[in-house]
């Protein structure tokens, strides 16, 4: 093995070090994540857009930098030289951002989102655009018109979604780190699926400008990598308010929590019974209890509780993630962007380019949000959803004043085959059960590998916190996987 | 086959009361005006296909109609009532030309559209 592959054996944390006491230049270690993804993704296929040219440059310029604000004495960004991938829903200035759509197929925005921007201002590299379900709509990224991304631990079945490119591209080593995004679980279940790490921040913790919208009161940026200390570094590098998003709160971010002595006695582990019915793959369920049992013998206290309406999230949140969705996608109408299939007149200009541009799904829920949202039928369907979602809410208000966590499984199986849900629409949103009530509601939630089923596919558990308490999540993970090593497993390519 | 059945079996009670629910299969009719309204040109096999799942998904989504919600506040946003707004100064924004540059048509710098009026 020569030492540019081992380069690509690096987590973020590593990675830094080498870069950070001159071992590696970022040029070698982009070269070889870059080396990497030409030898293994026409079997995966993590990415929808590559920028080798891109990244290369960006690295010999973050090379010249360090050694510029070496010599002067300077302080380094955090993250100088460090290979990053992006999810195709966030913009990065000048790179084409599909969002897994033809619509878009040709959109280069002239503008980076906003955690893109602060990740840059640390020196990253970008190495490309990772694959998802079309507008983040979808639980395996099967949705892609740009094709379906592998599971790296099983090529016959899906890596999750919608941010299955991040997550497969991360347990590929294709990347040390990658950004997805999560409206109803997209960084989780497939955080999950693949085995990594990743955070879905309380909504209004990380600005959303620049992530192309699907459903703004649920949307939220995440991260995903193979330790929860990096996906610390970079949640923490990405949050904040942001003047281009109204919805970002102001709220102080703590302190680095994944450190030596991180310590998680006394702290309260709500175990809600209504995540543990019938259905689930045992496996899963006895992966998460033993992780429990884990974090009992780690010092924390379990407790079981009770988020009775739990079963309702699901119909909430698919009136509801619909019917933002079809006022968002009304943004795509031929006139400055995008597809325009005609020239006709105007109705034909909209309605061709959207028939032609929108993938299945895509129209499905446009069709039922737009349905949901009409007159007569408002009352009935969003009206009563929005209430339900008061209720969902308020069972996490409620329990978060006797617990400070919330344990759970992430989805009820693990990574299934690829063709698995057939053209059943309710038997794939059924992937989200477990992951939606955090977006419902707003709050934090955590994925992280605990264990693998019989056929060697990895389990996730699930940890959700409290409003803008990221960091209780973020620590006991840490101190999760300082005592085992479910995280340190990766896949054989 | 979803090996999560079991589950859907489990979330839709065989008790479930069908009789409140006004109505939950679409018609033909409807999924045609329906994608009017959403400015979707559909194909003939599209129209039956989402007719079947929309009325599908309408009868699963049903089951909330069950919750008496009379006295429940809807929740539509987590923030908190008063937004923080920056302060009203012009920045420097987008060039006309970096703006312009995804247009499918342009004449003369603006965005180029069919006529409006006939």
């Amino acid at each position: 093995m020569s030492e540019k592959t081992k380069l690509t054996d690096f987590n973020v944390k590593e990675a830094m070090d080498a870069l950070t006491n001159g071992r590696v230049s970022s040029r070698e270690m982009t070269e070889a994540f870059l080396d990497r993804i030409s030898a293994h993704e026409s079997d995966i296929h993590a990415f929808i857009t590559t920028t080798p040219e891109m990244a290369l440059e960006m690295a010999d310029s973050a090379d010249d930098k360090r050694a510029r604000l070496k010599n002067a004495g300077e302080t380094v960004p955090s993250l100088l030289g460090l290979p990053i991938a992006i999810k195709d829903v966030l913009c990065v200035d000048g790179v084409r951002a599909t969002c897994g759509s033809k619509i878009l197929e040709q959109f280069k925005p002239p503008f980076n989102a906003t955690a893109v921007q602060k990740l840059l201002d640390a020196g990253i590299v970008v190495l490309g655009k990772t694959n998802t379900d079309e507008f983040a709509m979808g639980s395996s990224t099967e949705n892609s018109a740009y094709g379906v991304t592998h599971n790296p631990w099983d090529m016959d079945r899906v890596p999750g979604g919608s941010s299955g490119g991040s997550a497969a591209a991360v347990a590929a080593k294709f990347s040390p780190a990658a950004l997805g995004t999560d409206t109803g679980g997209s960084v989780r279940q497939p955080a999950s699926f693949c085995g990594v790490t990743g955070i879905k921040p309380t909504y209004g913790r990380i600005s959303r400008y620049g992530l192309i919208a699907y459903g703004s009161s649920l949307d939220t940026m995440g991260v995903l990598a193979r330790t929860v200390e990096d996906v610390e570094t970079i949640f923490r590098l990405t949050a904040g308010f942001d003047e281009r998003d109204s919805t970002t709160i102001d709220m102080p971010i703590s302190d680095a929590v994944c450190r030596e002595g991180a310590d998680i006695k006394g702290l309260r582990i709500g175990v809600p019974k209504e995540y543990f019915i019938e259905g689930i793959q045992p496996e899963v369920e006895q992966s998460v209890r033993a992780a429990v049992d884990k974090f009992r013998e780690l010092g924390a206290e379990i407790i079981d509780i009770s988020l009775p309406h739990t079963e309702y999230a699901l119909p909430v949140y698919y009136l509801i993630a619909p019917a933002e969705a079809s006022a968002n996608l009304a943004r795509f109408d031929g006139v400055r962007y995008g597809l325009r299939a005609s020239d006709e007149n105007m109705m034909q200009m909209f309605t061709e380019s959207r028939g032609a541009g929108f993938g299945p799904e895509v129209k499905r829920r446009i069709m039922l949000g737009t349905y949901a949202l009409s007159a007569g039928y408002y009352d009935a369907y969003y009206g009563q959803a929005q209430k339900v979602r008061t209720l969902i809410r308020a069972d996490f208000d409620s329990i978060f004043t006797t617990v400070d966590v919330i344990a759970a499984p992430v989805a009820p199986t693990t990574a299934f085959k690829i063709g698995g849900h057939g053209d059943d629409p309710l038997a794939m949103y059924l992937e989200d059960v477990f992951t939606l009530p955090a977006n419902l509601a707003g709050v934090p939630g955590l994925a992280f590998p605990a264990g693998f089923d019989s056929s060697e596919l990895p389990i996730g558990m699930q940890l959700m916190g409290k409003h803008f308490d990221e960091a209780t999540l973020l620590k006991l993970a840490y101190v999760f996987q300082q005592h085992t090593s479910w995280h340190l497993k990766t896949p054989v390519l | 086959m979803c090996r999560c059945k079991g589950y859907l079996n489990e979330i839709l009670p065989s008790a479930f009361p069908l009789d409140i629910i006004t109505r939950m299969s679409l018609t033909f009719e409807e999924v045609e005006y329906i994608a009017l309204l959403a400015r979707l040109d559909l194909s003939l096999e599209e129209k039956q296909r989402y007719q079947q799942q929309l009325s599908d998904i309408l009868e699963y989504v049903a089951q909330l109609q069950k919750l008496d919600t009379k006295n429940i506040m809807s929740t539509s946003s987590h923030l908190p009532s008063q937004a923080r707004l920056r302060a009203d100064v012009p920045k420097e924004g987008l060039s006309p030309e970096r703006a312009l540059e995804n247009a499918p048509d342009l004449e003369a710098d603006q965005f180029k559209v069919p006529p409006v009026l006939e």
